[in-house]
C-alpha cells in the first residue's frame, strides 16, 4: 500500500507549490507568464544547488508536475550530458531532457488548433 | 434602504468574501494537488503496464499536456482555470494551455503567424529562460568538474 503514501505526498507537495504561486499572483500582481518564467528558472537553480532532487525523490510527480519540475528536467538533462560528453553537454542536455514535453505540447496544440474553433473570451 | 457611507462600508465589508487570498489559495491547493496526484497515479499505472521507468516518467507529462490541450479545445480548461488560478497554471497543464489557447484562438491570423507564432507568446519566454539558465548551469557544472 506504499502507493497511497506516494499519492498523498504528491498531493501535499504539488498543492503547496501551487499555493506559493497563488500568493505571488495575489500579492504582487505578477502575470501568469512571469510566474511560469520564474518557476522554470527557479527549478533549474534549485536543482543546480542540489535542493530539488531530494524533493523529487520524496514527492515524485508532486515535485515534477509543477513547472519547477520542467526546470528540474532541464538541469538534470544538462548534468547528465556534461557527464557523458563534456562541455558540449551544456548545450545539448537541457532540450534533450525536456524533448518529449515540448514536442508533445507543440504537436497537440497544433492538431487541436486545426480541429477546434476559438472560444470568445468571457 | 438609506445608509450613510460609514454604515454602507460596514454593510459591504460584512458581506464581502472573506480575504479572497485564502479562498484563492485553498482552490489552488486542492486543484493543483489533485493534478499532481493524478500524475502520480498515472505513473504507477504506466509502470504496472510494464513500461520502463524512463518511458513512464516521460509519458506522464505528455498525457497531462494532451488532456490540457484537449480541454482547452473544448473551452473547458478556461472555466477550471478561472476557479483554480495557480492550481492549473503551475502544473505542466498551464504550459500546455498557454500553447494551445492562443494557437486555437488566433487561427484566423493564419497557420504561420497565427497558429505557429502565437503558440509561443507565453511558452517562448518559458523555454528561453529555462534553456538560458540550464546552459549557464551546465557551464558552471563543467567548470567545477574541470577545476575540482
Amino acid at each position: 500500500m506504499e502507493w497511497i503514501g506516494d499519492l498523498i505526498k504528491a498531493f501535499l507537495v504539488g498543492g503547496m507549490i501551487c499555493v506559493a504561486a497563488q500568493i505571488l499572483i495575489d500579492k504582487t500582481s505578477m502575470t501568469p507568464a512571469r510566474i511560469l518564467v520564474l518557476y522554470v528558472s527557479l527549478g533549474v537553480f534549485l536543482t543546480a544547488i542540489g535542493v530539488y532532487a531530494p524533493l523529487v525523490s520524496f514527492a515524485g510527480c508532486g515535485a515534477t508536475t509543477p513547472l519547477i519540475g520542467f526546470g528540474y528536467s532541464l538541469a538534470e538533462g544538462v548534468k547528465k550530458a556534461v557527464d557523458e560528453r563534456g562541455l558540449i553537454g551544456a548545450l545539448t542536455g537541457g532540450l534533450t531532457g525536456t524533448a518529449g514535453g515540448i514536442a508533445a505540447a507543440v504537436f497537440f496544440a497544433y492538431i487541436f488548433a486545426l480541429i477546434f474553433r476559438g472560444h470568445p473570451k468571457k | 434602504m438609506n445608509m450613510d457611507s460609514e454604515t454602507y462600508k460596514k454593510f459591504t465589508k460584512a458581506r464581502a468574501p472573506k480575504s479572497p487570498i485564502i479562498k484563492d489559495c485553498l482552490r489552488a491547493f486542492w486543484v493543483g494537488g489533485l493534478i499532481c496526484t493524478f500524475a502520480e497515479g498515472l505513473l504507477h499505472i504506466y509502470k504496472m503496464l510494464n513500461m520502463t521507468e524512463e518511458n513512464a516518467k516521460t509519458l506522464v507529462p505528455i498525457t497531462l499536456i494532451f488532456l490540457a490541450a484537449l480541454l482547452t479545445g473544448f473551452g473547458i480548461f478556461d472555466d477550471i482555470a478561472k476557479y483554480a488560478g495557480a492550481g492549473t497554471l503551475v502544473p505542466i497543464t498551464g504550459f500546455a494551455n498557454a500553447m494551445a489557447s492562443p494557437a486555437i484562438d488566433d487561427k484566423s491570423e493564419g497557420l504561420v503567424m497565427g497558429v505557429g507564432a502565437q503558440m509561443f507568446t507565453i511558452a517562448g519566454p518559458v523555454i528561453v529562460y529555462g534553456v538560458l539558465t540550464s546552459v549557464i548551469y551546465g557551464v558552471i557544472y563543467w567548470l567545477c568538474g574541470v577545476i575540482g
